[in-house]
Parts: structure tokens; sequence; C-alpha cells
């Protein structure tokens, strides 16, 4: 059975809809990402689970416990704040120990705790400091240390890097995703960084305007989107529009301006106006007399990103985006007429959906 | 007249405050120090001032107690005023801050409003409320809570009253500056650690606006301690503080000098308290703001 | 936050009760028809406002008041705003103290600054001067004009300014159609609020005020110092409408809190 249950969860605020359906299964000890652009939802649902915001509609279970309406203070959940919501008057040191205090701790435990909490995030020795005399990494290591040092049984992190630099942020994915393997905590992670996302999560749950769009691990998120938003938000991709010609057992022949494509469908039954997408690091440039070239094109634009090459070539088949790593010889310069492959596999199709298409 | 290089400094800043710094000095602090001098001459009911120093006056307003007397009389009030308006204001604050708009900004304008109007104005509506046949006198006779007028004018129960709403929004102001500081989610932070809404307030909201209302109390004090027109209209000739003696002895006795010793101490006590305070409080509080 | 629980709003009803108390007090006594101060009454008139024309001393207080909150006002702020300029935008060694000198007068008891210039002017033999007086209104004002032109003139973007020179206008145009506008409102507001306060003062234009130059709360407290009746009432009325009028003005250009609270950092 799943250790945090979420069923039928919807949020409403008069007319607007910011939860619209959740049903959510979470497992003990996993890293869950709730990952979106703003406004679609994952905060609020962070939010009910935590005990600040009560659902419209559903019901939470934590081990089977229905805590839908249960105060904040009793859950025993551990949270790390956006803003790290340190207490300024107190110093780390009680900052860390506040909830050992609130459950009625002696005070020499207390210390034990604290010490121990302080030095799974690196920061021992701090303790005495207020937190206006800390940098924005060590704060966030107190706010960590402050919701681990109850050993809570379940961590809530509201997007709690983004206000670092992009190398300290990094550095704390590792270290962060470390600290939760040791300890084997459940944990669910809201971002809007699909890098980060991907880098620390077990799953993902790609949420859009108050649904979840996709739920799975990291790679078959990126890999096999199952929704055109999803598609669009993990990652950059190639998008090509094209109309279904006919379907057999295992793949979809399309038409994309003028040519014919095979597509692997993976069951989707597709049919009419489709989208057929292509990650640019799946899309490899070939001498033009190959006989592999799917197409040729015309590079019109081409940027060093230091470990990759990221090109813009006009083809017959539209504008294509291609990633080369970089592995020393650059590529053709702009304006050169080059061939362009793949791998039919690596081909994805889905349903062209309404105006709710892309992201 | 913009410029951009912080450190070219050079003239240009006290060219620019030349002008006002000019009238500061001639018409401020020339008459101070004027003042000063002004403690030390010597009264003489038949000729006036004379141009000769003394201690007497100082020595005589320290050591005789009827003006003994009076500064107790003016301190009293200014802790009674102080506490009032702790006990008022920090609640209101808190309740203010909690509004949602328009209500939180058509309740400020309404609390912090009076500010702007002259206290002879807000001091008249008090005699008028407060006197025995007043309108809270009459109120209080109709519901039968007192059987006869109560005498709230020329009390310093009376002067309290007044003085606390001429003051109040001093540390409304005060306190709400410091609430606007409070990150709204460490009261989550400390709701999920296990504290209850009252815990949450006790040890995590009030902590933090304690430099605020420290600050409030700091100018309700020294306000009320220099208070004139209020006492001076409610109180009455006899309950005199240390404003009101000192327009005695000034415009009253025409005791020049004995009415500046007044000024100069009352000043002093004044700059004392306040940067004292400050000092004091700066250094309790500098670790949790900038 | 959390919301207000009933007895939050009920201590905030009561609260603005008291505060509003008196004001509401004297609005009311002013329309009574009978001669002398009462609450309640039966008849509502407006004889105690057609009084207040037919007193000469009152309408001649009050254009004194008008005339001095004016003047002092500009001039006030005409000296605030080159100082807060030049404490904005420079650092130079005394410009803590030079703040702190400009905004002491809010620190010196009012009944100190009454005596300290009743002596001065008293020797200088400018007892029952005009500009004498506006003079020390000036000095009580330029605090206020002060906080407020500095709090403008602390929060603008340089960036603006950089951008217009960049654009090839001289420093003087670049300050005069580009700094000036943007500080405008807090200018504006300093001045409204000096108004203000000159209008109000009372405790040191006791000490300084000669017959000749009495304002109107000067007269008003002599008045109420030996008796009460419902002329002061009705003129209070007044100037508490105008008062409320000011008050909307001045919240609409800067914000109330922000000016009375304000940000000197």
């Amino acid at each position: 059975m799943s250790f945090l249950t979420l069923k039928g969860i919807s949020k409403r605020y008069g007319d607007f809809t910011a939860i619209e359906q959740i049903d959510l299964d979470v497992e003990r000890g996993e890293f869950l990402s709730l990952l979106g652009p703003s406004g679609c939802g994952k905060t609020t649902t962070l939010q009910m689970v935590a005990g600040f915001v009560t659902p419209t509609t559903g019901t939470i279970l934590l081990d089977g416990r229905d805590i839908t309406y249960e105060r904040p203070e009793k859950r025993g959940m551990g949270v790390v704040f956006q803003s790290y919501a340190l207490f300024p008057h107190m110093t780390v040191d009680g900052n860390v120990g506040f909830g050992l205090e609130m459950r009625n701790m002696k005070r020499a435990a207390r210390a034990e705790r604290v010490a121990e909490a302080l030095d799974l995030v690196r920061l021992s020795g701090l303790d005495g400091r207020y937190p206006k005399e800390l940098s924005g990494g060590q704060r966030q290591r107190v706010a960590i240390a402050r919701a681990l040092a109850m050993r809570p049984e379940l961590l809530l992190l509201d997007e709690p890097m983004s206000n670092l630099d992009a190398k300290l942020r990094e550095e704390m994915h590792i270290e962060l995703r470390a600290i939760q393997k040791r300890l084997g905590i459940t944990t669910i992670l809201v971002t809007h960084d699909q890098v980060e996302a991907m880098t620390m999560s077990d799953r993902i749950a790609v949420m859009h305007r108050g649904t979840i769009a996709q739920l799975s691990t990291p790679f078959e998120a990126y890999e096999r989107p199952t929704t055109p938003f999803a598609s669009a938000f993990l990652g950059k991709t190639n998008l090509l529009p094209g109309e279904v010609l006919r379907r057999n057992g295992r793949c979809a022949e399309i038409d994309v301006a003028g040519t014919t494509l095979k597509v692997p469908h993976e069951g989707r039954h597709v049919q009419g106006q489709v989208n057929v997408y292509i990650r640019p690091e799946k899309v490899h440039l070939a001498t033009i007399d190959t006989a592999a070239i799917r197409t040729t094109g015309r590079i019109t634009t081409r940027v060093f990103t230091g470990n990759q090459w990221l090109l813009l070539i006009d083809t017959g088949l539209g504008q294509l985006s291609v990633a080369q790593p970089n592995n020393g010889a650059p590529p053709p310069d702009e304006g050169a007429q080059v061939g362009v492959a793949w791998s039919d596999d690596d081909l994805r199709v889905l349903q062209k959906e309404g105006l709710d298409g892309h992201a | 007249m913009a410029t951009l290089d912080n450190d070219r400094a050079g003239a240009a800043p006290w060219l620019l405050s030349a002008p006002a710094l000019l009238l500061f000095c001639g018409l401020l602090l020339v008459p101070l120090v004027l003042t000063l001098m002004l403690s030390f001459h010597v009264f003489s009911s038949s000729q006036g001032t004379l141009a000769t120093y003394t201690l007497r006056n100082y020595i005589e307003v320290i050591t005789d107690p009827y003006y003994g007397s009076i500064f107790g009389r003016t301190a009293g009030l200014a802790f009674a005023v102080t506490l009032l308006c702790i006990l008022l204001g920090v609640p209101e604050t808190i309740v203010l801050a909690r509004m949602k708009r328009p209500w939180q900004s058509i309740c400020l304008l309404v609390v912090l409003g009076p500010l702007l109007i002259s206290v002879v104005v807000r001091t008249l509506g008090w005699q008028i409320l407060l006197g025995n046949n007043g309108v809270l006198n009459n109120a209080l006779q109709a519901l039968h809570i007192t059987s006869e007028p109560i005498r709230l004018v020329f009390t310093m129960t009376g002067v309290v009253i007044a003085l606390t709403h001429v003051l109040v929004p001093f540390m409304v102001m005060s306190v709400w500056a410091t609430l606007q500081k409070l990150d709204p989610q460490v009261e989550w932070a400390g709701r999920s650690l296990g504290a209850s809404p009252f815990r949450v307030f006790r040890r995590v909201v009030l902590p933090q606006i304690l430099p605020g209302v420290l600050s409030g109390s700091i100018i309700v004090f020294a306000l009320s301690a220099s208070a004139f027109a209020t006492p001076a209209l409610i109180g009455g000739r006899r309950l005199k503080v240390v404003a009101t003696a000192a327009y005695d002895e000034f415009l009253g006795t025409l005791n020049w000098p004995l009415g500046a010793t007044i000024a100069v101490l009352l000043l002093i006590a004044n700059v004392v308290i306040v940067l004292g305070c400050s000092r004091l409080a700066e250094r309790r509080f500098k670790h949790i703001f900038d | 936050m959390k919301q207000n629980g009933f007895l939050g709003l009920l201590f905030n009803a009561l609260f603005l009760t008291f505060i509003a108390a008196p004001l509401v007090v004297v609005i009311l006594v002013s329309f009574t028809d009978k001669g002398f101060i009462s609450l309640p009454f039966d008849g509502a008139s407006l004889r105690w406002f057609r009084a207040i024309l037919d007193n000469d001393q009152i309408v001649g207080a009050f254009w004194l008041s008008v005339r001095l909150a004016l003047v002092a006002a500009t001039i006030g702020v005409a000296l605030a705003l080159p100082a807060a300029l030049a404490i904005a935008r420079y650092r130079f060694p005394g410009r803590a103290a030079l703040t702190g000198f400009f905004l002491s007068p809010m620190m010196i008891p009012a009944v100190v600054l009454g005596i300290a210039f009743l002596r001065f002017l008293s020797l200088l033999g400018l007892g029952g001067s005009f500009w004498a007086l506006c003079a020390t209104h000036v000095i009580i004002v330029l605090p206020y004009a002060l906080r407020l032109a500095l709090s403008s003139a602390i929060g603008l973007d340089r960036d603006a300014e950089r951008a217009a020179l960049s654009c090839g206008a001289s420093r003087f145009t670049a300050f005069r159609r580009v700094v000036l506008p943007m500080i405008r409102t807090g200018v504006a507001g300093g001045w409204v609020l000096s108004f203000i306060q000159s209008f109000d003062e009372l405790t040191m234009t006791i000490f300084v005020a000669t017959p000749g130059t009495t304002t109107l709360p000067v007269a008003m407290y002599n008045q109420i110092a030996q008796t009460i009746d419902p002329l002061v009432a009705s003129v209070s009325t007044v100037l508490i409408v105008g008062t409320v009028v000011l008050m909307l003005v001045l919240d609409r250009m800067v914000g109330l809190d922000r000016v009375l609270i304000g940000e000197t950092r």
C-alpha cells in the first residue's frame, strides 16, 4: 500500500480552479517531484499535503490515516519553504531545535539531535549564529536541518533552491538526494526546474493547469511523453505536424510536408492530424550522399554552449534543431548544406490536441 | 547637478545642503545655545533678566520639591500613557495587519488620520467628552453605571486618556513598520514544526515585533513627557507638567531664566531617554534586523 | 497571514470608536442652535458656522495660518529638496550627522523650541514679524519635507538617469526631464504634509505668536482656555473636513502610511 495517497483532490477559490483533479500515490521512501510552470497548482498541492490549505474535495491519506482536515501542527511533516522562513530572532540552534521543543524534548536530548541534524547538512559549528549572519546557502541548509531534526515521516520541499546560484544549486541537488537516500525519508519536491526534477527524483509528476499530465520515472517522462505538454515541457524537442496515411501493428506512416515518415505509435490510436516529435540529441548530421539520410537542409544558426553544439537547420520537413555533443571537431558553419539523419525508433507521435496543445 | 560618482563628492553635497544648513545653524543652533546661556542668568522681579551668571536656577529646580512633584507627575503621566498605548496600539496593529484591502487602508486612514488634525481640535473633543456634563458622564449616568458625574476633566486620569488618544497612532505606526518586514512563511514554518497558532504567535511573531514596540514606546514616552496643550487644557492650572511649568515661568511670571532652565532640563532628559533607549534596543536587536 | 477572529474585529471597532469619538463629538456639537455646548440638542442649525464669518479675529487668524503654511511649506521644500538629493546621492563625511541635524526638530520638545525661538527673536527685536514666525515654521516642517524627499530620492532608479545620459542629455537636462518627474510625487507629498504640519502647529507658536501674528490654532487655544463655546467647535469642524480632504489627496499621491511612517535609510 502506498504511503501517501491523494484521492480526488481539487481546490477552488470562488470561480477560480487552482486544482482540477489530482490522484496520486507516493511510495514509502520515494522521492517524487511535482514539476510544472507557475500557476499549474504544484505549490497548492504541497500546501494541502502540509495542511496549510484545505482541499475543496477529496481525501489525503498518510499511512492509511485520513489527514485531510488535520491541523498542520499535528501532521509532523518536515517542510522547507522557498524563502527558508527561518526564525530571525533565534539562533541556528534555536531554529533547528524548535520542532523538538514543541514536542517537549528535554534540553540535553534536543542538543544532541540538533547537532546530529547540523552534521547531516554539514553545518556543525554554526549553532550560535543568527540567520542574518549566514549566507544564502547556509540558510537553506539550516532550513533543511530544521525540517529533518524532527525525523519526520514525510519531507516537503517547496522550490527550496530557486534562490541559490546555479553552481550551488547543482551541488545541493546531489547532496540533498544523498541525504534523502541515506535517511530513506519519503520526499515530495515542488519545482519548475526540469533538470532539478530529473536529477533528484524516483518519479516525476508533470503538472499542467491543475492536473497531473504525466506520472512516470524521469527517463520515461523524457523519452516517452504521453501528452504534448509533457513533451514540450521536459527538455527541448522538434515538432513536425503531419497527417496519418495508414497504420499497422507497430508503426504509423505519416506524411510530413510531402515526405512519408514511419513512426512507432506505441499503441496509441492516432489518426488524422498529428504531431511528430524527435529530440534534438537524437538527430545527427550526416554527409549528404549517404543512404541513411532522411532529409537535407541549410544551417541557419550555430551556437556553442561548452558541452555541446546547437544547430538550427532549415530542411524540407521544417526547421529542425540538432544538439551535437562537443567531441572536438566543430560542425559545419552557418550557411552550409548538410544531411540530417535519425533512427526511426526515436520518433514519437501524439494526437494533435485542440487549443490546449503545447505549453 | 545629477552626479553619478559617489567618490568624487567634493563640495557638491555641501553646496546643495548649504541653504538649509545656514538656516538651521542660525535659527536652531544659535537659539538653543542662547537658551542654555539664558538658564544661567539671574532673574530679579524688579529688573527682569540680568546678564550675570549663576547656577541658582538649576539648584532651585533640582532641589525644590515643587518642581520635584512636577517632574514626578510628568514621569508618571509618560509611563501611564506609554503603557496604555502599548496595550491598545499593539493588538490594534496586529488586527490591522491581518485585514484585507480595502478595509485595511480605510482603517489605517482612520487610525493615522487624526495625526494631521491639530491637537487643539482633538483636545477640544476630549474636553467636551470628559466634562461633568459631558457625553461620557451623561452616557454613564443614563446607563445607570454611575449616579453622579465622575470627575475626569482637571484630573490626571482625563489627561492620560486624552494624551493616549493623541499618541497611540505613533505606536501603531512603529509596530506597523516592523510587521511589514515579517515573512508570512515564517508563521507556517512554526506550524509545520508542531506549534499551535497561539504558540506561534507567542514564540515567533511577538519576539519579532518587539523592536517596533520598543521604538514606539520611546517615541510615545518622549512626546508625553514634553506634552503641553493636552495637559494644559484638560489638566488645568493646578496639575502642572514640565511643559506647562516652563510656560508659566516664561510667559506668566516672566522669569525667563527659570523657564529656560526647565526647558534645558526637559531637552536633556528627552535626548538622554531617546538616544539611550535607542542605543540599548539597537544593541539587543541588531542580530535580527538590518 | 491568519484571518481576524470575531474578537479581533470587535477590538478594532472599539479602537476606531475611541479614535473617532472626540472628532465626532466636536462635529456634532458645532451644529447646535443653542448658545452653549450641549449634547444632545434638539434643533440643528448652521448659526455657528455663519458666526465664523462674522468673527474677524478667527477669520484673520485663519488667513494668517494659510499664508504662513503656504510660505513655510514652499520654503521648506525648496530647502529640503537639494539637501535630500545631496544626502541620497553622495557619500561624504558628516552625511549621517547632517541628516540627523536636519531631522532634529522632530526630536526637540516643542516647548523648548518655542522658548528658544522666543528668546532669540526678542533679542533681535523681531517679535511681531511675519517672516520671523515663518522662519520658525520652516524649521519645524523641514524634517517632514526632507523625509519624504529623501525616501523618493533614495528609491530612485539611477539607471533611468544613466539611460538619459547615454542618449545624449546633459546632466542638467537629465535631472530636469528624468529625475525631477520621478521624485515629483514624493516632493509634492512632502509639501502637502509640511503645509498641514505648519497649519496645525500649536505649542511652539504659542510662545512666538504676538497679537498681530496669531495663528488659528493659537487663537483657538486662547479661546478654549477661557471658555468652550460652539464657535470653536464649528471652526474645528471646518478644519476636520479640510484635513480629511487633504488627507485623501495625500493618500492618493503618496500613500498615507508611507508619508507618516516613511523610509529614510
